[in-house]
């Protein structure tokens, strides 16, 4: 059974590791996976809650915990239902399945004649005294999960599926929530002065105008390149690291020009070639069309800088972090500070919503350096605003061209989508740095170019494979050999760019071949769960009465499966453009086979929805000189509260299908409804995001 | 260096720098943690509570400028329709915005009682929200004017 076993088991088999019956009739489930907005823990919960048949409220949740919380990596690519969801219904059935069976043999009954009710056993509807509180103690909990017990029909669910609110929103609309407001006795805070870059080297800091600015007491921790703030008064080394800048002076720092900061600025760099899908036709008659679209880099621009705890005391280092993954980020910290694994202790705490790997990781490694300088005090190390704008990592620009080419019919019979992008994921378990890392005395080569396998859904090849029914269909990658400025993963990675340029350029065939790009869509493709969806939203966005457009008004519509094997949505807007785009409507349709908590899945949808509207229109980072210049909410605007659509949902209820990770499927398809909406308004089309009002004026004027 | 203020109802004396901005003074002074900083520049909405019953940044407000106002805090919400509302719509993703947004929109609905949809959207748009709850928020401020309505009738 192992080889069918999910990850987070085979790495985890031991099944006290996963679920405990403690002392208060609670039930201690223990995750990897972390919270970050998205309601897992939740799902999670409700999951283990439906297998034992215990009340939702019986259970205390421990997540991302290096003592004693499952090693699950990281919570990323939508893949925390999809992997931890299915090892905790393998974990929680078979605990109920073996403790069941020795109650059985006990009972001198059959297990299909005990029922459970809150965790008590019943048999033929009586009490018979005893509960899994009662086999706390068995060895059943030390022994390795085999994945052979047959979970629950899902006709007979009663938790999932239902909206189950999440408990964590109490405390965060309420006053103490996150990581930035943990107090420890002794807590001194710590604010950093950046290196500019890799390589960049401190010739000399103003220590006494940094002090006349902070006006207070502090002590400066340097190590190498890196230049800390830390006292017991937050106010005073805010202001040091406010006035730092100005009173330090760098050799050899790498300069920056704004042309580095479109995507087509790596068609001139050189790459890794990469090649997925069939091979190229010597030679292919038919019609050639091709077209080129784009992303520019853009930020994860959490609402929260980045925060990190660390204390070292005794030779052991406990950390605290926001972070994605608490065992890469512990075995990260203990290898560079040359402490074993047992040496350190990382625990998640809550943070912003991170939409992928942000400045959390490197803010721990931040408060890890200085707390080895300082043992025995609480380091709390607080990004500013700048600062998480200016060093967290960002998601790679990216342009992808393709190339079709029609038979007689406009057919597509050949199909090529060529990318050229930096690595969409530089973790440093994908051979990425941790920022301050590189500031150290012996700092790590420069990363090497990276991206996710095929199997794990690419990184810029993400997505960039057409599901519709065309005979040939290939990817050429060039993944660029360096990025002007640290990239790594964004919500989606490629998915959104390849997404918006695969949707966009159906619509233009289906002009081009005299076509209404629904029915189009429709003729090319036979998977029988996106047809459901393009014609559900197809018929609530009224397509039948869409005119010929080009009055300023638009409707748009797109499609996609992430990673071409995760969740479905098909998504339609309707915008408005006048000196800008506005989009007022939007329909989701979603395919996600289970949903746990319908509600939780609902947000996430729209939530994708809106943040792939703020890309779109509004995202990009900004490049000049030593760096980043877009560096607050006026240069790296957002999408407002009166500039967000109506939205209307639909979750297809597909109970007895695999669940299918949803976070991040509504990005691409609403970045290639835009897109399309905006074509259908305007009468011209815009392939480079984002669709601003300088790309707009240059579209209309021609 | 010692400054008078009432916060949520309750008169307190702090020993601070006249320039320290009143967020730091409520975390960390007061260890009032629901007020969050966000950008320190009046830009996102994290830090916002009421200063004499009007919705203001509290990021880069100096200390002494508040001497003797009244200071509201998402602390102070815990009987109000507000926070309720909030929960039942499930109004939020990471919350990290939702202490800053509740506080815009208890200014409103003190001032209010009957908030349009445009009414509302107007007063929370000095405020991000990134995970993109938007459409929740505006529900949820909804569902407490109109919970308040029922109770002032009731």
């Amino acid at each position: 059974m192992s080889e069918t076993l999910p990850l987070s088991i085979i790495n985890n088999r031991r099944m006290s590791k996963w679920v405990r019956f403690q002392s208060d009739r609670t039930v201690r489930l223990s995750v990897g996976k972390v919270e970050i907005g998205q309601g897992v823990l939740t799902a999670l919960t409700q999951i283990a809650a439906e297998e034992l048949d215990v009340a939702i409220d019986r259970f205390a949740i421990v997540s991302g915990d290096t003592r004693d919380a499952p090693d699950e990596g990281s919570t990323s690519s939508s893949q925390s239902i999809e992997m931890s969801g299915r090892s905790v219904r393998l974990v929680t059935a078979e605990l109920r399945a073996r403790i069941i069976d020795r109650l059985a043999r006990r009972l001198n009954c059959s297990p299909s004649d005990i029922a459970v009710d809150d965790g008590a056993f019943l048999l033929d509807d009586e009490p018979t005294g005893h509960d899994y509180w009662n086999f706390a103690g068995d060895p059943d909990f030390a022994d390795d999960i085999t994945g052979t017990a047959r979970p629950k029909d899902p006709a007979a669910y009663k938790i999932v599926g239902q909206p189950v609110p999440r408990k964590d929103l109490e405390a965060k609309v309420s006053g103490a929530a996150f990581i930035h407001d943990i107090a420890r006795p002794g807590m001194l805070h710590a604010r950093t002065l950046r290196q500019p870059a890799r390589g960049a080297k401190l010739t000399s800091l103003d220590e006494a105008a940094v002090r006349r600015a902070a006006r207070g007491n502090f002590r400066v921790v340097c190590v190498g390149d890196f230049v800390a703030f830390v006292g017991d008064d937050e106010t005073v080394v805010q202001r040091a690291a406010v006035a730092a800048p100005a009173h330090a002076r760098w050799d050899n720092v790498r300069q920056l020009t704004p042309s580095q900061q479109e995507a087509a600025w790596y068609a001139t760099q050189p790459s890794d070639d990469r090649f997925v899908g069939d091979p190229v036709p010597e030679a292919i008659a038919g019609e050639v069309v091709t077209a080129t679209y784009s992303r520019p880099f853009v930020a994860h621009a959490a609402m929260a800088p980045s925060c990190g705890l660390a204390e070292y005391r005794d030779g052991h280092l406990q950390v605290w972090s926001h972070t994605q993954g608490v065992y890469p980020l512990r075995n990260t910290l203990a290898d560079i500070l040359g402490l074993s694994r047992e040496q350190v202790t990382v625990r998640h705490a809550h943070g912003a919503g991170c939409y992928g790997h942000n400045g959390a990781d490197d803010a721990a490694f931040d408060a890890a350096v200085i707390a080895m300088q300082l043992p025995g005090h609480c380091i709390r190390v607080q990004w500013r605003r700048e600062e998480e704008f200016g060093f967290e990592p960002v998601g790679t620009a990216h342009m992808t061209r393709i190339k079709a080419v029609l038979d007689a019919a406009g057919k597509p019979i050949d199909w090529t989508c060529e990318v050229w992008a930096g690595s969409h994921v530089q973790r440093p378990v994908y051979g990425g740095n941790m920022l301050t890392h590189e500031a150290l005395p012996t700092p790590p080569p420069a990363p090497k170019p990276n991206d996710p396998p095929e199997a794990a859904g690419g990184g810029g090849t993400r997505n960039g494979t057409p599901l519709y029914d065309f005979p040939a269909k290939r990817i050429i990658h060039h993944l660029a050999l360096a990025t002007p400025v640290r990239t790594s993963s964004l919500r989606g990675l490629g998915a959104l760019p390849n997404v918006f340029a695969l949707e966009c350029f159906v619509d233009e065939l289906a002009e081009k071949a005299g076509v209404d790009p629904v029915a189009w869509r429709l003729s090319h493709l036979s998977d029988p769960r996106a047809r459901w969806l393009i014609e559900n939203v197809t018929d609530r966005c009224d397509w039948a009465s869409r005119g010929a457009g080009g009055d300023g008004k638009g409707l748009g519509i797109a499609w996609a499966r992430y990673k071409n094997k995760a969740a479905y949505a098909a998504v339609a807007v309707e915008v408005e453009v006048d000196q800008e785009v506005h989009v007022r409507r939007a329909w989701i349709a979603a395919d996600a086979g289970l949903v746990i908590n319908p509600d939780g899945a609902a947000n996430q949808l729209e939530g994708g929805l809106i943040h792939a509207v703020s890309m779109t229109l509004k995202e990009q980072v900004k490049l000049d000189g030593d760096g980043i210049t877009s560096l607050d909410w006026e240069t790296y605007p957002i999408l407002k509260f009166s500039e967000v659509p109506e939205i209307s949902t639909v979750i297809i209820h597909a109970p007895n299908e695999p669940t299918l990770g949803m976070g991040e499927c509504t990005f691409g398809p609403t970045a290639a409804a835009i897109g399309n909406a905006v074509k259908h308004a305007l009468g011209v089309r815009i392939r480079d995001m984002p669709l601003t009002r300088e790309r707009i004026a240059a579209a209309i004027m021609g | 260096m010692s400054i008078e203020l009432t916060v949520n109802g309750r008169t307190v004396i702090v020993a601070a720098a006249d320039d320290t901005p009143l967020l730091d003074v409520l975390r960390n002074h007061l260890d009032l943690k629901g007020s969050r900083y966000g950008c320190g520049l009046e830009q996102c909405g994290s830090c916002m509570v009421l200063i004499d019953g009007k919705a203001e940044y509290s990021c880069a407000r100096e200390v002494a400028s508040v001497a003797g106002k009244r200071v509201e805090t998402v602390e102070s919400l815990a009987a109000h329709p507000l926070r309720q509302a909030f929960l039942d719509e499930q109004a939020g993703q990471c919350g990290y915005c939702l202490s800053g947004i509740l506080m815009s929109a208890k200014a409103l609905l003190d001032s209010n009682k009957n908030p349009s949809r445009a009414d509302i959207v107007t007063a929370l748009d000095r405020h991000l929200c990134r995970c993109g709850a938007h459409p929740r928020i505006l529900r949820a401020v909804e569902k407490a004017a109109a919970a308040l309505r029922e109770g002032a009738r009731s």
